[in-house]
């Protein structure tokens, strides 16, 4: 016998029934449309035990190793605990300990924690950040886990920004904080090393960039690895320091920083980063892309990226949504 | 007992609407007499709508009803879908196929299937 457990009821699973119809049938809310594995619409998330790879068909590689599966054609042989992806109690809060507060240039702030209890992450995916309970902003982790033994965010002081004011003004080395996490699939998945890889960034963007880069180079990726940073000026590029020193130590890695204000002097691509990315790999065609930041900039450069022939599939993004005062 | 192949299993399965989708959803981007449809919807949504969509007329595995298709684009009728809309996909999707080179025996039996929602999609 085998049981479905969801936000605290156990369902007990019918011979030849999927996981979908099991939860369905007992009034649990979730939605599908065409109940063959195809549409994705029934997406679910194991938080307990291991869903049958059948049920994991088509998804991206990044769903998968998050454990999500499709609920109409899973059929599992153990127990599952299973959540909808926006069920906000998938995650628990992790109090957290500033271990320091730097600022990486006139707006972002390199802010490391220590979690208090050890958290399972990739580089590249999202933490929320608490100010207090009600009050919390998601914030992309630049730190590589086995590399770096905190987490590390870049924080963009965003005017009138009621957490990313706090951090820059109030938050100090030693204080503790709650956070929730991770989440997010934007982050680099092990194998096809010779691929190339295409990450495009604005801001704060370079942090999941700077993590997910750090981690396919320790996992050995060997295909060409290419970083567009975009800033409005020379004033909004940081840690080019650390990105040149990568460059010399692998020879696969090349960085590209990119102004879009015009007078810009020479060592620096003219253009805003997806158009310099789009004039330097015209063809994307087996290439997986990385697209971070500036939601604007994250939608088109998505749809320039789909039809430049990357794969829908390969194309990674993490836009980042400003929060309006309320 | 002889078991005839299905059509979907004529052109390959999952995989070949695993090759097709990208190529048909590049297509349908990039044709001017539709592309103003997907504006602003989420492109990875509309992926696995797209490969939802090829499965059913591969003759694939699929439990869409006419009335789904008829609640799925009735907001694209009120927009103007009409009868050139729905031929400007099923040339789209012809083209995919000749692109993976599919027979012309095959992307006719296709055709037909992708014609048979016609009334439903534009809610007659």
């Amino acid at each position: 016998m085998v049981n479905i457990r969801y936000a605290k009821d156990n369902f007990e699973l019918g011979e030849n029934q999927s996981v979908l119809d099991c939860l369905t049938g007992r009034g649990v809310p979730v939605p599908f449309s065409c109940r063959s594995g195809v549409c994705q619409t029934c997406l679910m998330r194991a938080t307990g035990g291991t869903p049958p790879e059948s049920s994991q068909n088509g998804l991206k590689d990044t769903l998968k190793l998050q454990n999500y599966f499709l609920a109409c054609i899973c059929h599992p042989d153990t127990d599952l605990e299973v959540a909808l992806p926006d069920d906000k109690d998938i995650q628990t809060v992790i109090p957290a300990t500033v271990k320091s507060l730097k600022l990486l240039n006139s707006e972002i702030m390199h802010v490391v924690l220590e979690c208090h209890v050890p958290i399972d992450y990739r580089a590249g995916q999202f933490i929320n950040l608490f100010r207090d309970q009600s009050l919390g902003r998601s914030y992309s982790l630049a730190s590589v886990p086995h590399e770096d033994d905190h987490l590390h965010l870049h924080v963009r002081r965003l005017p009138q920004g009621r957490v990313s004011g706090w951090i820059h003004e109030d938050l100090r080395p030693g204080q503790t904080v709650e956070i929730r996490g991770p989440g997010g699939d934007c982050f680099y998945t092990p194998g096809n090393t010779e691929q190339g890889l295409a990450l495009i960034g604005t801001g704060s963007g370079l942090a999941p960039l700077y993590g997910i880069i750090r981690d396919a180079l320790s996992q050995g990726h060997t295909g060409p690895i290419r970083l567009f940073h975009g800033s409005r000026d020379h004033n909004g590029l940081y840690l080019t320091g650390e990105l040149h020193d990568l460059v010399k130590q692998y020879p696969n890695f090349d960085y590209v920083p990119c102004l879009s204000d015009r007078d810009v002097k020479h060592n620096f691509a003219v253009g805003r980063a997806h158009d310099v990315a789009f004039r330097h790999i015209p063809n994307l065609k087996n290439w997986r892309v990385f697209l971070c930041g500036h939601p604007e900039m994250v939608k088109i450069a998505k749809k320039n990226a789909f039809m430049a022939g990357a794969s829908m599939k390969d194309i990674y993004t993490d836009a980042f949504n400003v929060s309006l005062p309320d | 007992m002889s078991q005839q192949q299905s059509l979907y299993e004529k052109l390959g399965g999952e995989a070949a609407v695993n090759a097709a989708v990208d190529i048909f959803y590049r297509k349908v981007l990039s044709d001017d007499r539709i592309s103003s449809f997907f504006e602003g919807v989420d492109m990875e949504t509309q992926a696995a709508k797209q490969k939802s969509f090829l499965t059913m007329a591969f003759g694939g595995p699929h439990n869409y009803s006419g009335l789904d298709m008829r609640r799925g684009h009735a907001h694209l009728v009120e927009r103007g879908l009409n009868d050139s809309h729905v031929d400007a996909v099923i040339e789209d999707l012809a083209a995919t196929l000749r692109e993976l080179n599919v027979s012309e025996d095959l992307i006719g039996q296709v055709a037909t299937i992708a014609e048979s929602t016609r009334n439903d999609v534009l809610g007659r």
